[in-house]
């Protein structure tokens, strides 16, 4: 049974990301004949001296004219020890909200840093946006060796310094691979290069990485998604709560709680369209019937009466900001919370983060596109929320703007 | 199931249960969904899907066929036994009705295929559609490769691949005003293998035409047409009998059969994770047009 690792990759732009990318798939040949040949072609119609790996994942005519990355491209490849999707992301700082797109489902960060340049704004900025995304684990690979002559001291020193940097960040899993996306070194197969690493290449590390502990088994928290009542005679009597598990490990004739009515029942049986099963987890969908006939509807929460989420129309949060137009203090939003959409409206901007140094600046009364503070909301109706690093699905929203119906902020509850 | 101790989803029923959350949420939020139902892998996968999804209520929405009047008519036969055994509602979006009513006219070349989209769009307006899903998978193209579950299209049914929403979580925003509409990729995440593998694990039917049989063909561009109503081989064409399977279901006259003995889904299964050409690649004349053809025709409000 393969396991599925989703990861992102990071940093700024011209260090390598789509170049490593192209690499990955290169050298576990995940790249078919076609479109290799098309890339092939394309890289010598424009006289780029090696085959441009990283137009196989630049896949937009602007992307291909401009030679950057504009928005995320997703690739598959599988190894015989695990299947794996690919976000990867721009490194301009113009299209970091399509970085967020692609790390908020990561369970892994591939950070690139150009080694001739060392640690830039964007890096850091990329990096303070995985941390705060929880992206349970982060691989830095100094990228470009061969321009340095694989040089052990340029390796160091950037790793000193992130290692400096990341002390001031929350990041679980930290790791540090020298490589050359260009040339290959280190990213399927260990380097001759570089004899003094003594590390696992790139992919292998992408292999073993232990990644089963990283969902919440813990709290069971079931956002009601859709409600089933087959209007047909053989099922007259069916009435069942979809949704996909957000938390926990759920099981028949468990006693649960229903929110916003805090009522409480049991959990009748737990079906799917091959039968039902007896324990549901994340990121199951299922279909949930109860024992007792209460009023329930989308947006409501299942959860156990010892261990519920927080019901509260204030909501203290760290948010991205993703347009131009800045988020004021009393601004109006939709907002999209697990199944529930309510209208939020900002209270305070609390601070703004500086993601170079990490400085909060506390007088800050908007926050523009691309930047990252604490807000407090209070929204029209209750929400059941839970901190956002104790789970990624019921701690985060998005802000939505109302006229447009853009999806303007992405929030992770405090 | 997988075993009870470690709480793990093989990557099969993670992509299955992903694609499952999306049509729950879109039948929650929009007022009327449409599923395209072409009769090919890949909406095959869809529909099997959406029952799982609604079960044991019927798919509260109906289906949707572009039909260019070039089909396989294996493909047509299944789509409506399908339909019939799943109590389906079924539109049929015709070209040649489109053609027939002046709003598009038939190419030089007669291929019906770039017609598609106009035949799509009046259908939408038509039923006041505000959801359309598409089988579309990531993997199959570059430009698909880069487009959200959840693809917002204006008033035109246009695509504007550098002004997409951020896609975060498992969040998906549907906002629309009226007269937009968003297309909506159940299966991005999937693969082409993972489709195979799903089909062959549910034994779901397909198309006869997916798999090994004797069919009359000519070569033409680098692909094998049949000998059809719309295909016929020139005088230079030498027409002989292979035995072939399609890897992808379009219009016969541009797409092409691949040889192969792959007559059962572990057959296929083994052929497809051994191929060194993508299905669109091997297939399709469509693609070829130019580099950026399927991201210049999504633009226009394509699948
Ligand atoms: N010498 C050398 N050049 C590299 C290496 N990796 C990438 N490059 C080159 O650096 C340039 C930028 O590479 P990309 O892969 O497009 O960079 P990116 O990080 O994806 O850039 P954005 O997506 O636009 O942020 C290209 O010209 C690559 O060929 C490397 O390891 N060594
Ligand atoms: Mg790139």
């Amino acid at each position: 049974m393969a396991e599925l690792l989703r990861f992102a990759t990071a940093g700024s732009v011209d260090d390598g990301k789509s170049t490593l990318i192209g690499r990955l798939l290169y050298d576990t040949k995940s790249i078919f004949e076609d479109q290799l040949e098309a890339v092939e072609r394309t890289s010598r119609d424009r006289g780029d001296e090696h085959v441009n790996l990283a137009l196989l994942t630049d896949g937009l005519r602007a992307e291909r004219e401009q030679g950057i990355t504009i928005d995320v491209a997703y690739r598959y490849f599988a190894t015989p020890k695990r299947t794996f999707i690919i976000a990867d992301t721009p490194g301009h700082i113009q299209y970091t909200r399509n970085m967020v797109t692609g790390a908020s489902t990561a369970s892994l960060a591939l950070v690139l840093i150009d080694a001739r340049n060392g640690i830039v704004e964007q890096s850091r900025r990329h990096a303070f946006i995985t941390s705060l995304l929880r992206v349970p684990h982060l691989v830095v690979c100094v990228n470009k060796m061969d321009l340095v002559d694989y040089d052990e001291a340029v390796f160091n020193r950037i790793k000193d310094e992130f290692r400096n940097f990341a002390t001031k960040l929350d990041i679980g899993d930290l790791s540090f691979i020298p490589i050359s996306a260009l040339k290959g070194d280190n990213v399927v197969h260990r380097s001759e290069n570089m004899p003094w690493y003594d590390g696992t290449s790139l992919l292998h590390h992408l292999e073993d990485v232990h990644i089963a502990s990283d969902r919440n088994l813990i709290d069971v928290r079931f956002p009601v998604q859709y409600v089933i009542r087959p209007q047909s005679t053989e099922h007259h009597d069916y009435r069942g709560y979809a949704g996909t598990v957000a938390g926990g490990v759920m099981k028949p004739g468990d006693e649960v709680l229903v929110l916003e009515s805090g009522l409480t029942t049991t959990i009748e049986s737990i079906d799917t369209a091959d039968g039902p099963v007896e324990e549901a987890y994340s990121p199951m969908s299922v279909t949930v019937r109860l024992k007792d006939d209460i009023d329930i509807s989308r947006g409501d929460m299942i959860c156990r009466p010892q261990n519920r989420p927080q019901a509260t129309q204030d909501v203290d949060a760290m948010v991205c900001w993703l347009t131009s137009d800045p988020l004021h203090v009393r601004g109006m939003y939709g907002l999209k919370h697990t199944t529930r959409n309510v209208r939020a409206q900002v209270k305070d901007i609390e601070y703004r983060i500086d993601v170079n140094s990490l400085h909060r600046d506390e007088t800050a009364e908007t926050l523009s596109l691309n930047e990252i503070g604490r807000i407090k909301l209070r929204t029209t109706k209750p929400l059941f929320v839970d901190e956002y690093r104790r789970n990624r699905t019921t701690g985060s929203f998005l802000l939505i703007d109302e006229a447009t119906g853009a999806t303007v902020g992405a929030g992770m509850i405090l | 199931m997988t075993a009870p101790t470690t709480y793990e989803l093989s990557s099969l029923q993670a992509l299955e249960a992903e694609s499952i959350h999306i049509f729950r949420e879109v039948a929650a939020e929009f007022e009327r969904p449409v599923l395209l139902f072409s009769g090919g892998k890949d909406s095959v996968v869809m529909l099997h899907v959406a029952r799982k999804a609604f079960w044991p209520a019927p798919i509260p929405f109906p289906v949707m066929h572009v039909d260019t009047g070039h089909n396989f008519p294996e493909v047509l036969a299944f789509r409506d036994s399908t339909v019939q055994e799943m109590g389906l509602r079924l539109v049929v979006a015709s070209v040649e009705e489109s053609i027939a009513k002046g709003r598009v006219r038939e190419r030089p070349d007669g291929v019906r295929n770039p017609l598609q989209t106009v035949t799509l769009l009046d259908a939408i307006q038509q039923g006041q559609f505000d959801a359309v899903f598409g089988g579309a998978r990531r993997d199959e193209e570059k430009a698909r490769a880069k487009e959200r579950v959840f693809s917002f299209r204006d008033e035109f049914g246009q695509w504007d691949p550098k002004a997409q929403r951020p896609e975060l979580w498992s969040l998906y925003n549907g906002r629309h005003h009226k007269g937009e509409h968003i297309r909506i990729f159940p299966l991005s995440n999937w693969t082409e293998l993972d489709i195979w593998s799903y089909l062959k694990q549910e034994d779901a039917p397909l198309p006869s035409i997916y798999f090994a049989h004797e069919r009359e063909v000519f070569q033409r561009d680098g692909m094998w047409l049949p000998v059809s109503e719309f295909t016929s081989p020139k005088e230079s064409e030498e027409v002989v009998t292979l035995t072939v399977r399609y890897r992808t279901v379009g219009d016969i006259p541009i797409t092409g059969a691949v040889e192969s003995s792959a007559a059962s889904y572990d057959e296929i299964i083994a052929e497809v994770a051994a191929t060194r050409v993508t299905e669109r690649g091997a297939t399709r004349a469509d693609d070829r047009l130019s580099e950026a053809a399927m991201e210049d025709r999504k633009k226009e409000g394509y699948f």
